[in-house]
């Protein structure tokens, strides 16, 4: 399995920055950065990592169980992220979840028919001072009103 | 010494190591401080809680399992706060833990329904929907049932660390973390049950015992597993006469709470189909059913007229019989037939060894040693193929003792997971291998050599002189294949002054009667006397069998009393577990022969023949209350001369996933994914 | 042309770390060197580790991730002398409820972190350091890689930093969404690539850490702090706050306040005056009713327990915690209910499940909470909720047991009418 040579460049720098036999750190970042290109983390990715790694299979695995951001089944191109947690939640994060589930026609780790669109509620991703927060992929979009995230859903459509 | 110290637990004032763990000096003085994820003996996690204890000038409980004693600590294990943690934890567990004790398999051994009972609330305040999942099937002989699962981590680390195979891992997080399978979904492991032995609970069940019995409905006889040479305790639970499952439940043997895939599901073979249940006799049509009396007769007669003319015998003996068996067998071949052409199929060079090591005295290394040994040498073995409690002996000392492994071997081996040294060399060339660690090899505190069939005769001599040359107290482990290999050249079943070996048997033209005991020598040779009687003693049709004159169907190991010896020389007693229609030992066998032919060579009760083995046999003067009480007793040779013998000695090499002739007959076996397995290809658990 | 922020900025602040914030590139070298930027690190270059270390403790800083440890004597708990290499790693792992500050450090003054892990690194003699940043955070790694390279390119980082001679090496590791990280030694495992579970202690970081070599591990405020308090001197620094809480802090306001915000104020300012001045008073001009004063693990306090000042002692002594800094104000019309919910939901999602309690109890009260906010609630439900909180706190593995445990005693036992008032609902209105 080979990725672009950008992603290669990345893995093959990321390999040199761990202690000496410590290569297994290189895992979650490896995963995190391949899954943006690969789309999830298939067995195939997981047998990948742990190849380049010097680990098991299995112990990819774990891992790939363990963190939220790492996803089996694929995403939306855009994957839609809306904090309900606690300073959204005072400031209507709850109402823009739900507008967008409505809005999209998905659930939480659904993703749109077309494959374009999939929503998440999220916990808090670093924004209680600017809430509510929806992060899109990995933009940060802040005090979103449900009319601004209508204008963001109408905005990913076009620049499909 | 390490320092000892001073504590009180529950008023009692206590001396113990200074810094031991609390939940073992508890333990060790009478109080019971209850666990899930501690076991001796592997890593701490310190996961469940259960072991929190009160210590005094400490404002939060501890956990006994992590915490080191220290001098003047004042603990209180059950103080109204602790009894009140304990049940808060357990009622915790009981949220998402399906209450189908009722037909769980480890309802009435389950260590979660133990506390409960003890410790636990009487009624339940959980109202919610409990966490589902199904189960799933990850191997012919392995179940997980998600839901039941308290997150321990016993198997986790029993695969890791006890077996060094990694197959478990954990996967997802939180409520919906679980065990996982190194194959997504399956495993591809040794399939040797040690997650499913360990498991508090019945989250992890047996392909070949689950949903059979409860557990109360069986009687439980410990004896000694006949497949490899290792001599590991298995607990065979029997209803009706009938093993249904292989355990290790009180982990009372030598192997502790190591069992392999054989010794825990390969008793199938006993329930076979093709058993043998009457004797044979050969027809033009085939073999036919014949009497018990009848047989005999035939056999009797035909043993009697060429003793009385002279004339030629070949007897061989198996590496599965009993001590008594085989002594009995020796004793009738050479009194009552007046041969020497006496022998089994050898595995491993003991004449060689046991002569080149004349002159020592504890030379030959015990399962305990090793553990216990600072360094361990392997040479030409797969052991965790060949000899998995043995393997796994070196890896609880490495584990334990950080002691240095050696390996010098063809291909890789698991042991070159913990190896303070690997060393791969062609084959034939493991001496010289071995040479070149000598200086690496005078720097340990001592050592034990194990080594397989590639060392034998010259060699085998010069491997003791090279141990000499180190200056450091060495002992050795010569590998043999079989539950009693070791036994049956013990016992004499070898062509000593002149005798015939098995294959000088096989080849001899004027060959009169051939009597195999338990063996299948023409499975891969041809027999060059074609008027030979042959008579054979086995489970099943085997390849000699089919050309036997008469057949005698012989009971199995699981079906008989009588003592074997190990590959490190340890003498451990069988015990009767199950009962196949038709059958009899072939120690009865043997004497019903003898008693037909009007010979007298004494009682063969298996306690007969042990106390005139005990009585005549070097080193087998055992004590009785060792074997009686389910121990194992360690025999050393006749610490002298031992004449060469000829013939072949060669290893079968079986793997973890065969049992030489038996491997047919066990379908579990033949189930399991990675069978048949192969040697030098186990190196692959990772850390 | 004044720079949009997030915020914009109060006069009320007290600017130490965040005062480049303003600063038209501000995430650039230049800026940072035109602005006092590495005048510490060659200061430092010049004083003893000891020396170091001293100044720091002077400074009274205490670490700003939400445990309040002393962070002169953290740093003296690592051996210089031991065989193996020391590490440096920063927590940019910022993932408790209420906490938005970490995002702005790195994104507005990437080298004043940068210097401050430089001036750590001589005080533990070490050359190699890991900033290890969620993985939400993926546009501010981004940055940080930017300002690393920068670093690199121009002699800050690398074999000869600033041209003294120092050697140090400086990676950006991402996470991949666990707040469990954010637990030193959970961050820990996951840098080494597995999951995030907390290490048995001891032994501690400082002597077994990363790849068990000794490592020093603070949160991305402390290490920014660095910088100012070895440029000005310990005792400047400290002088911004009260005795025993030295200097200032970013406060993240949020919740139901007329001007939310990141704010840095010195140790000891007033909370009321939080709210009312630099937040600009609540919002819609309702009644306080409740704050949660350093991040959704800290109990709650009422609206009369708020006259207090913000520093770790008060806190400690209203029953409560300074945390890491995430203020947030609840108004009069917040259903505690819903509200204690939305915080255990939270605490259940992220327990890693290593341990029996944390991972069972969470999930329990959980479901008690979601159906008692559902209208199903029963009478006998209200003391289970706290019974239950507290056969969590204080015998889970890690503290997040205790995090789950806290917010919800107190809300339970400062709100009961709130919740008995729910036993008369059937229904729940939205």
């Amino acid at each position: 399995m080979t990725f672009s040579p950008q992603l290669e460049e990345r893995f093959a720098k990321l390999l040199t920055r761990y202690p000496a036999g410590r290569e297994r750190s290189a895992v979650i970042p490896m995963l995190m950065y391949a899954q943006d290109e690969v789309g999830s983390i298939t067995k195939e990715l997981i047998d990948e990592v742990a190849k380049r790694c010097g680990v098991t299979p299995l112990q990819v695995d774990e891992v790939v169980g363990y963190y939220s951001m790492l996803h089996r089944k694929p995403m939306g191109k855009f994957h839609v992220q809306v904090c309900t947690n606690i300073s959204c939640l005072l400031v209507g994060g709850e109402q823009l979840y739900n507008h967008a589930k409505k809005t999209l026609g998905i659930g939480h780790r659904e993703v749109t028919p077309d494959g374009l669109i999939s929503l998440e509620e999220v916990e808090c991703m670093g924004a209680c001072s600017w809430a509510p927060a929806v992060e899109i992929n990995y933009d940060f979009h802040h005090q979103v009103t449900p009319e601004k995230l209508d204008q963001l859903l109408d905005g990913l459509r076009k620049a499909q | 010494m390490a320092e000892q110290i001073k504590l009180t637990i529950d008023g009692k004032e206590i001396q113990a190591e200074k810094g031991a763990l609390l939940i073992e000096v508890a333990r060790q003085n009478g109080i019971e401080v209850p666990a899930f994820c501690y076991h001796e003996g592997y890593s701490l996690k310190a996961a469940c809680r259960m072991c929190l204890v009160e210590i005094e000038k400490t404002p939060k409980l501890q956990v006994g399992c992590t915490t080191p004693v220290a001098d003047g600590m004042v603990v209180h294990t059950d103080s109204d706060v602790v009894k009140r943690a304990r049940k808060g934890t357990l009622e915790f567990l009981l949220t998402n833990h399906p209450l189908d004790c009722p037909v769980c398999d480890k309802g009435g051994e389950c260590e979660l329904q133990d506390m409960v009972f003890r410790y636990g609330a009487g009624e339940s305040r959980f109202v919610e929907r409990k966490v589902h999942t199904e189960e799933k099937q990850w191997s012919p002989v392995v179940f997980f049932d998600a839901p039941r699962c308290i997150l321990c981590y016993r198997c986790v680390r029993a695969c890791d660390e006890g077996m060094g195979v990694n197959a478990l891992g954990i996967g997802n997080r939180g409520v919906l973390a679980e065990i996982v399978p190194n194959h997504h979904d399956h495993l591809e492991c040794d399939e040797c049950g040690a997650c499913i032995d360990i498991c508090p609970v019945g989250a992890l069940t047996s392909g070949s015992y689950r949903y059979k019995a409860r557990p109360w409905e069986m009687e439980h006889v410990g004896t000694i597993c006949t497949h490899c040479a290792d001599g590991c305790k298995t607990t065979l639970g029997v209803r009706n006469e009938k093993i249904l499952r292989g355990n290790n439940r009180d982990r009372s043997g030598i192997n502790n709470e190591f069992l392999c895939v054989k010794g825990r599901y390969a008793f199938d073979f006993v329930e076979h189909e093709e058993r043998l249940q009457s004797p044979m006799i050969k027809t033009a049509n085939g073999h036919e059913p014949i009497s018990w009396a009848k047989a005999l007769d035939i056999v009797a007669r035909k043993f009697s007229e060429t003793t009385l003319k002279g004339g030629k015998f070949g007897v061989i003996g198996s590496n599965h019989t009993t001590n008594e068996e085989n002594y009995f067998l020796a004793k009738f071949a050479r009194q009552g037939l007046n041969t020497k052409n006496i022998d089994h199929r050898r595995t491993g060079d003991l004449a060689t060894l046991f002569d080149a090591l004349s002159g020592k005295n504890d030379a030959l290394a015990t399962t305990t040693d090793l553990y216990n040994a600072k360094a361990v040498l392997v040479i030409g073995a797969d052991l965790a193929q060949q000899h998995p409690f043995l393997s796994f002996q070196i890896r609880a000392n490495y584990r334990h003792h950080q002691a240095h492994i050696y390996t010098v071997t063809t291909g890789p081996v698991r042991e070159d997971n913990q190896a303070f040294s690997s060393l791969r060399v062609q084959e034939g060339c493991e001496l010289a291998g071995v040479q070149s660690l000598a200086e690496k090899l005078k720097a340990e505190g001592d050592l034990v050599i194990v080594f397989g069939d590639a060392i034998q005769g010259d060699t085998l001599r010069k491997l003791v002189a090279f141990g000499d040359s180190l200056g450091i107290p060495v002992k050795y482990v010569g590998l043999v294949d079989d539950s009693n290999s070791r036994g049956a050249f013990d016992m004499g079943l070898v062509p000593r002054d002149g005798g015939l070996s098995a294959d000088q048997m096989l080849s001899a033209t004027d060959l009169d009667v051939l009597y195999v005991v338990g063996e299948d020598p023409l499975k891969n040779a041809a027999l060059a006397s074609k008027n030979a009687f042959v008579v054979v003693q086995d489970l099943f049709m085997t390849e000699t069998a089919k050309q036997a004159d008469i057949v005698f169907p012989a009971a199995s190991a699981y079906e008989k009393n009588g003592t074997v010896t190990n590959v490190c020389g340890e003498v451990q007693k069988l015990k009767n577990a199950a009962k196949v229609m038709g059958t009899k030992t072939d120690l009865e066998i043997v004497g019903l022969i003898a008693k037909e032919m009007g010979l007298n060579l004494g009682i063969w009760l298996p306690d007969k023949v042990l106390e005139e083995i005990r009585n005549t046999v070097h080193g087998y003067n055992v004590p009785l209350a060792v074997l009686a009480t389910g121990g194992a007793a360690h025999t050393a040779p006749l610490n002298g001369r031992v004449a060469a013998l000829p013939g072949i000695v060669k290893s079968a090499n079986d793997t973890l996933f065969t049992s030489g002739g038996l491997t047919p007959y066990s379908k579990i076996l033949n189930e399991v994914m990675e069978a048949p397995g192969q040697l030098y290809s186990s190196g692959k658990g990772q850390q | 042309m004044a720079k949009v922020l997030f915020n914009q900025p109060s006069p009320l602040e007290t600017k130490v770390i965040s005062q480049r914030f303003v600063l038209e590139g501000s995430e650039t070298l230049d800026v940072y060197l035109a602005n006092d930027g590495f005048k510490a690190f060659l200061k430092a270059k010049e004083m003893t580790p000891e020396a170091i270390i001293e100044e720091v403790k002077t400074s009274g800083l205490r670490g700003r991730g939400g445990a309040g440890f002393p962070t002169g004597m953290k740093w003296s708990f690592v051996p210089r002398n031991h065989p193996k290499p020391r590490v440096i790693v920063v927590n940019a792992d910022e993932s408790e409820p209420g906490c938005c500050k970490d995002r702005l450090l790195i994104e507005y003054d990437p080298h004043q972190l940068i210097e401050g892990i430089l001036i750590a690194s001589l005080a533990v003699d070490a050359h190699v350091g890991y900033i290890y940043v969620r993985g939400e955070y993926r546009y501010l790694i981004t940055k940080m890689e930017q300002a690393i390279d920068e670093a690199y390119k121009r002699g800050y980082l690398g074999d000869n930093v600033a041209g003294t001679g120092w050697k140090f090496d400086l990676t950006v590791h991402t996470g991949a969404g666990a707040y469990e990280c954010g637990e030193e030694t959970a961050l820990l495992d996951s840098l080494e690539g597995k999951r995030g579970v907390p290490r048995m202690k001891p032994p501690f970081p400082a002597v077994a850490g990363a790849w068990g070599m000794p490592t020093l591990l603070n949160n991305v405020e402390t290490y920014s702090s660095v910088p100012a308090i070895i440029r000005d001197g310990g005792a400047t620094y400290a002088a911004h706050g009260t005795p025993k809480n030295g200097g200032t802090r970013l406060l993240c306001l949020s919740g139901h306040v007329n001007k939310p915000g990141v704010y840095e104020i010195p140790l000891g300012y007033p909370m009321m005056k939080a709210i009312n001045d630099l937040g600009g008073g609540m919002r819609g001009g309702k009644k306080l009713k409740a704050v949660v004063p350093g991040g959704s693990s800290c109990p709650v306090l009422t609206a009369p327990e708020c006259d207090i000042p913000m520093d770790y002692d008060s806190l400690a002594k209203a029953g409560s915690m300074l945390g890491a800094g995430g203020m947030v104000v609840l108004d009069e019309d917040t259903d505690m209910v819903g509200f204690a919910l939305r915080v255990m939901r939270f605490y259940q999602h992220e327990s890693c499940g290593w341990c029996i309690p944390c991972r069972e109890g969470t999930t329990w009260l959980r479901k008690i909470l979601q159906r008692f906010y559902d209208g199903h609630g029963r009478k006998e439900d209200i003391p289970m909720i706290g019974e239950l909180s507290k056969n969590m706190l204080g015998r889970t593995f890690c503290a997040l047991g205790d995090a789950a445990a806290m917010p919800t005693i107190s809300i339970i036992e400062k709100f009961r009418d709130e919740f008995e008032r729910y036993l008369e609902r059937t229904t729940v209105a939205v």
